[in-house]
């Protein structure tokens, strides 16, 4: 039990940083990573030798997309989507700078594929390999989703620079 | 410098800063001969940059008591005493199990008597090992990898055969330990693997006293699928959830592995 708290322990942020930025509410991304720790504790000599980190990502990726199904079957996936994009929009607008807002904004139209593939690549530092064993699907697959993912994040930036007057007045009206 | 083509691969390697420091180069020589492949690679760069930056902050935030890792462990240790409550679940499972054995002998033994003593047999006392321990997130096996030469000195014991524990690691599989089971038949070794998804395969095997050389057979039942085989008086047989893919290149390997 020693070695899975000096081992798993330092990795708590990082996980709470993936589970919010695919959930985007902050209390459910936690009950996610509470769900993880518990699992990752019940199940610890299962996992395989070296670096944990995959497998914790695995873990908490397949319970958030438990989560992600069992809510659209309940039919209210739109609206909870809506509802905490415009969370997201408030809480960016109050306290993060515009260049945040920006991503996270684009970041959120992303498709969950395509965002999962991107946040453990560019943010959470996974291997390629690394990341086709968490998500289940062959490299080639992460790749090509990490390029879709960066060029429609880039489409959309070059959607938006053709009308910069329009995005300061929503920053604005935001605030 | 090599004569590789530069990939969409290497330009987003390029971005994550995973290449080698060889391809690193020959990628960078690119971008500076094509302006215009620099400038999306760039919009790349700075992407990656914005999202790592927005993202940190929560990173950074102090960790509520839920997810405290030293409280979830001991919170555990409390929930998991000398579970006295496991034991009633599994004596009440044990009676189950025997009624509906019973219920399952007899009728067999109504339709078609012989059938339950062969590879038959076998694949339904797998399959019935499968859904009694693969769900079992307590106890699944007996004894667990770690002590794998002690597992196999003892099933070999009990089944007066040398057993092999099949490798499965080419396919992704790495095996939990393993049980005893009883059958009808006289004891079975079970052997249970399990993959980063916490998929669970498990993998029977007991010495047969009708059909002892029979070619391998699919059998499925409910949630459940498997191939059955019998080399040489002894006979296996491999079960997983039907949703599975590839048991049969598994269940091949397994065979190999047991007869060289």
């Amino acid at each position: 039990m020693n070695d899975m708290l000096l081992l798993v322990e330092p990795m708590i942020p990082a996980l709470r940083r993936y589970a919010r930025a695919l959930v985007r509410n902050p209390a459910t991304a936690d009950d996610l990573v509470q769900d993880c720790l518990e699992r990752a504790v019940s199940h610890w000599h299962q996992r395989r030798e070296g670096d944990p980190r995959p497998w914790l990502f695995t873990i908490l990726h397949n319970l958030a997309v438990n989560r992600f199904r069992r809510t659209s079957r309940r039919g209210t996936h739109l609206t909870l989507e809506q509802a905490l994009e415009s969370e997201l929009r408030e809480e960016a607008a109050q306290e993060r700078t515009v260049m945040c807002k920006d991503v996270l904004d684009r970041l959120a139209k992303l498709p969950d594929d395509l965002r999962s593939v991107l946040l453990l690549v560019a943010v959470e530092d996974l291997s390629y390999a690394d990341t086709a064993k968490v998500l289940n699907i062959p490299i080639g697959t992460v790749m090509s989703r990490l390029s879709r993912a960066r060029e429609r994040l880039q489409q959309d930036v070059d959607g938006s620079a053709s009308e910069p007057s329009d995005n300061v007045v929503q920053l604005r009206s935001v605030k | 410098m090599s004569n590789r083509p530069i990939t969409e691969d290497d330009l987003h390697a390029y971005v994550d800063r995973v290449l080698e420091p060889e391809r690193w180069a020959e990628v960078a020589s690119y971008l500076d001969a094509h302006p215009d492949v620099a400038r999306r690679v760039a919009i790349f760069a700075d992407q990656r940059e914005s999202l790592r930056t927005a993202l940190a902050p929560i990173a950074e935030e102090p960790l509520p008591p839920e997810l405290n890792l030293a409280h979830i462990i001991d919170g555990r240790r409390q929930r998991h005493p000398p579970a006295w409550w496991a034991l009633a679940a599994a004596a009440m499972l044990l009676i189950a199990i025997g009624g509906a054995g019973g219920w399952i002998i007899r009728g067999e033994l109504q339709a078609v008597p012989l059938v339950s003593s062969g590879l038959a047999a076998l694949a339904q006392e797998a399959a019935d090992s499968y859904s009694v321990y693969a769900p079992d997130h307590v106890h699944p096996v007996e004894v667990r990898a770690p002590d794998t030469p002690e597992l196999v000195q003892w099933m070999s014991d009990r089944l007066h055969q040398a057993v092999k524990v099949p490798d499965l690691s080419t396919s992704g599989f790495r095996l939990m330990g393993g049980r005893l089971i009883a059958t009808s038949h006289g004891p079975a070794a079970m052997f249970m693997y399990d993959d980063d998804h916490g998929e669970r395969l498990v993998v029977l095997t007991r010495p047969m006293t009708t059909d002892q050389n029979e070619p391998m057979r699919p059998h499925s039942g409910g949630d459940v699928a498997g191939f059955a085989w019998a080399d040489n008086g002894m006979g296996y047989s491999l079960v997983g959830p039907s949703s599975a893919k590839a048991l049969r290149p598994i269940a091949d390997d397994v065979r190999r592995q047991a007869t060289t």
